[in-house]
């Protein structure tokens, strides 16, 4: 892998998390109705994505382990 | 990119500050997490209650007068001085009366709610006893006055700098890692630092927010003290040296004035004078605005306390409305309940990334993150 596409890989998803963060941030605070559904979906992504990564492995463990 | 002794700098800043604060910022996380709920819990312990859906004998539309208000607070409590009077805008048919031991004393002795319709005493808030008192003060000065939130906020600022030195450091240790990768099939360890970068660097805007906002808050009595000493006193500094007031003139009255005066805001609250947040000869009425920003910020009006006439009228500086801003990006109170359970939620993950730097450090790897640190850097080098 190139550096700049090493770089592109490792940030990519940072920082489309970062970048719903800062419209969840500040969208609630610019209006009203819109902006709270807005809100909620953009900062519920970080929220989201980190359940969707460890929540079935840690299922997987679970399973695992009451098996053995 | 970041050079090996730059690596290890930035690992060294982003160890220290995390130790020195950790223990503190858990203990802000924690008392914080159900003080995003405080409005609802304040409901649901019965420490607030509001006034009934309608007031008996009372045309629709019609307004008790706030001086009789003011007056029956007095009544309740005649050796305390009214304070302010302040409104709700999700509570249009309240009115709350502060009261402290003098007009001046910094603390809150009695808060009143009054129905605004009849002018019927409704209720007392419990100041300054019960749990989500005790967790209040635990958040925000830990029982140690001014020194301890000025303490919280050098805690704060140290997150600060964890945060940003653990995002300098993200890169490099997820050179071989896909994004979200938990390696599962490796030791313990591995498995809590996998989890550590993940929840760390998906919430790091939000936790950067929070932090960075807290700290503010944590500067509010001297920004405000500031404003009180500067820009205050140099709109009431026409009335220096009056003889004191021969008596304090009406409230409502001033509330009128300052409506009028800015008609398309609405009253946040009033100081009564003699307060820090008015002046000896005069009322100083708070408006805000009515969209989800301007309500958030606030405008003083000036109004003479015997005459009821607006004397001035000034926007905040600067540092007055980032304090203003600042509150409700630490709250989380601007976006509903579905807000402020994702600020739950988030809070949630903040303390397991707070806790696993600590079981990172406790558990140590066989080697020292320094040498790893270079095997980091060699690979990279490949």
């Amino acid at each position: 892998m190139s550096r700049a596409s090493q770089v592109v890989h490792t940030w990519r998803a940072p920082l489309a998390l970062a970048a719903a963060s800062a419209v969840g941030l500040t969208s609630a605070l610019l209006s009203d109705g819109a902006g709270d559904v807005l809100a909620w979906l953009a900062l519920g992504a970080p929220v989201v994505v980190v359940a969707w990564c460890v929540l079935p492995r840690v299922q997987r463990q679970y399973f695992r382990s009451g098996i053995e | 990119m970041l050079t090996p002794s730059a690596l290890r700098s930035w690992y060294v800043v982003h160890k220290w500050t995390s130790l020195v604060s950790t223990l503190f910022l858990l203990l802000l996380c924690i008392s914080g997490l159900p003080l995003i709920f405080h409005h609802e819990l304040d409901h649901a312990l019965g420490n607030v209650i509001d006034p009934p859906e309608s007031a008996a004998g009372v045309a629709p539309g019609e307004r008790a007068n706030l001086d009789a208000i003011v007056a029956a607070a007095r009544a309740r409590k005649p050796e305390h001085a009214v304070q302010f009077v302040s409104r709700d805008a999700d509570e249009p048919d309240a009115w709350f009366v502060g009261l402290g031991e003098t007009i001046s004393a910094p603390e809150t002795a009695e808060f009143y709610t009054f129905d605004a319709r009849s002018g019927q005493f409704v209720h007392e808030y419990p100041l300054n006893r019960g749990v989500l008192n005790l967790l209040f003060r635990l958040h925000t000065d830990m029982f140690a006055g001014l020194p301890g939130t000025l303490f919280l906020g050098l805690m704060g600022m140290l997150l600060a700098a964890s945060l940003v030195s653990g995002v300098l450091v993200y890169g490099p240790f997820m050179r071989k890692l896909s994004f979200g990768s938990v390696r599962y099939e490796r030791s313990t360890r591995t498995q809590w630092l996998d989890l550590h970068n993940l929840l760390g660097i998906a919430t790091a805007l939000w936790l950067f927010t929070v932090g960075v906002t807290g700290v503010v808050n944590t500067l509010s009595r001297p920004i405000l003290g500031y404003w009180q000493m500067t820009e205050l006193a140099s709109m009431t500094s026409p009335y220096a040296g009056r003889p004191p007031l021969e008596r304090e003139g009406s409230a409502q009255r001033a509330v009128d004035a300052a409506r009028a005066a800015a008609p398309d805001s609405e009253l946040s609250f009033i100081a009564f004078p003699g307060n820090p947040f008015a002046s000896p000869h005069h009322y100083v009425a708070f408006m805000h605005g009515s969209t989800p920003l301007t309500s958030r910020l606030l405008t003083p009006i000036l109004v003479d306390a015997e005459t009821s006439a607006v004397v001035d009228q000034r926007a905040l500086p600067w540092y007055a409305l980032t304090l203003l801003l600042s509150q409700p990006l630490h709250f989380g109170d601007y976006g509903g309940l579905p807000l402020k359970v994702l600020w739950a939620l988030l809070d949630v993950v903040a303390i397991v990334v707070l806790g696993s730097g600590v079981y990172l450090w406790l558990k140590k790897w066989r080697v020292p993150v320094e040498s790893r640190l270079d095997v980091l850097q060699a690979e990279a080098a490949e």
